[in-house]
């Protein structure tokens, strides 16, 4: 598994899951924004989380004008991987390779605290570590994650199965309380119709080590991984 | 050439920053607020043959970068 990457002005979690990543076996390659080519080999793309250009007009509006944006869209587009985490999911959702806007958090206050997912199936390059429906503990730190989209696209998404992770509570159940930004039907993560292109706005790459309190994010770079070792 | 581009959220779409504005004009005393909606407007310097050139230059503008027309309108005036 080859990783590349994406460092963009304000990015500031790239270090972290390119540690997550390595410590699933994979190679990770660091590439600059202003690059119109990712590395020769690159099996997954990242777009990491952070505060790209300081979430001016929008959050991730810029960054997914750059040059690099359009080496990841003709990646997604020959069905190679794209993950993006947080400010990487908004990215995802401005450069219209995700549908969707990630709107300010209904409650009005940045988010930053322990958060339940549900997993909600794990026949995917993604999520194969995992069992369908398992509750996993990882972290959550954002302004702008409230996810919306108009009826049709809902409906679609839902439809098609295209939801990855769900917000929920410590048992699984989807409570008001558990739902931390206010997301459209707990909506944590979708997938492009490919399921090749992953974005979710909690932070698995912080979950990978013990010493800082749980691994449960580390199933998603694990599954990656092995995506690409069956895939050989 | 001098123009302006307001950029607003669409009927609709849930506006919760302008409801906060909202509910701090009412704490105020500030009589027949009915509600607000927040928006950004962009003050642009744009060099352009004519009015229409400039108009079609700034709505290129618009559908690429300034507004994400999923949740957003925008309007372009020429000052």
């Amino acid at each position: 598994m080859r990783a590349a990457i994406i460092t963009f002005p304000g990015s500031n979690r790239d270090g972290d899951v390119a540690r997550a990543l390595r410590h699933a076996g994979a190679e990770t390659v660091a590439v600059w924004h202003a690059e119109d080519s990712l590395p020769p080999g690159t099996d997954l793309a990242v777009l990491p989380g952070g505060f790209s250009y300081g979430d001016y007009l929008r959050c991730g509006a810029i960054a997914a004008r750059s040059p690099a944006m359009d080496a990841v869209r003709a990646h997604a587009a020959s069905g190679g991987l794209v993950l993006g985490i947080c400010n990487g999911f908004q990215m995802l959702c401005e450069a219209g390779l995700l549908p969707g806007v990630l709107m300010r958090n209904a409650q009005l206050r940045f988010v930053c605290r322990r958060q339940h997912l549900r997993v909600e199936r794990n026949d995917t390059a993604f999520t194969s570590a995992y069992a369908k429906g398992q509750v996993i503990d990882v972290c959550v730190a954002h302004g702008e994650g409230n996810y919306i989209a108009d009826p049709d696209t809902l409906s679609r998404l839902e439809d098609d199965g295209r939801v990855a992770f769900r917000y929920c509570d410590a048992g699984g159940e989807l409570t008001p309380e558990a739902n931390c930004n206010g997301s459209l039907n707990a909506i944590a993560g979708i997938w492009s119709p490919g399921f090749n292109v992953l974005g979710m706005m909690p932070h698995p790459e912080n979950l990978i080590d013990p010493l800082v309190g749980g691994t449960d994010g580390a199933g998603l770079f694990d599954s990656l991984c092995r995506a690409k070792a069956d895939a050989a | 050439m001098k123009a302006r581009v307001t950029v607003t959220l669409k009927n609709g779409v849930l506006d919760p920053q302008g409801k906060a504005i909202e509910g701090a004009l009412k704490s105020l005393a500030i009589e027949g607020v009915g509600s607000v909606r927040q928006g950004k407007v962009f003050d642009i310097e744009i060099d352009a043959a004519d009015a229409d050139t400039a108009r079609a230059t700034l709505e290129l503008a618009c559908e690429k970068l300034l507004a994400n027309t999923v949740i957003e309108n925008y309007r372009v005036e020429l000052v």
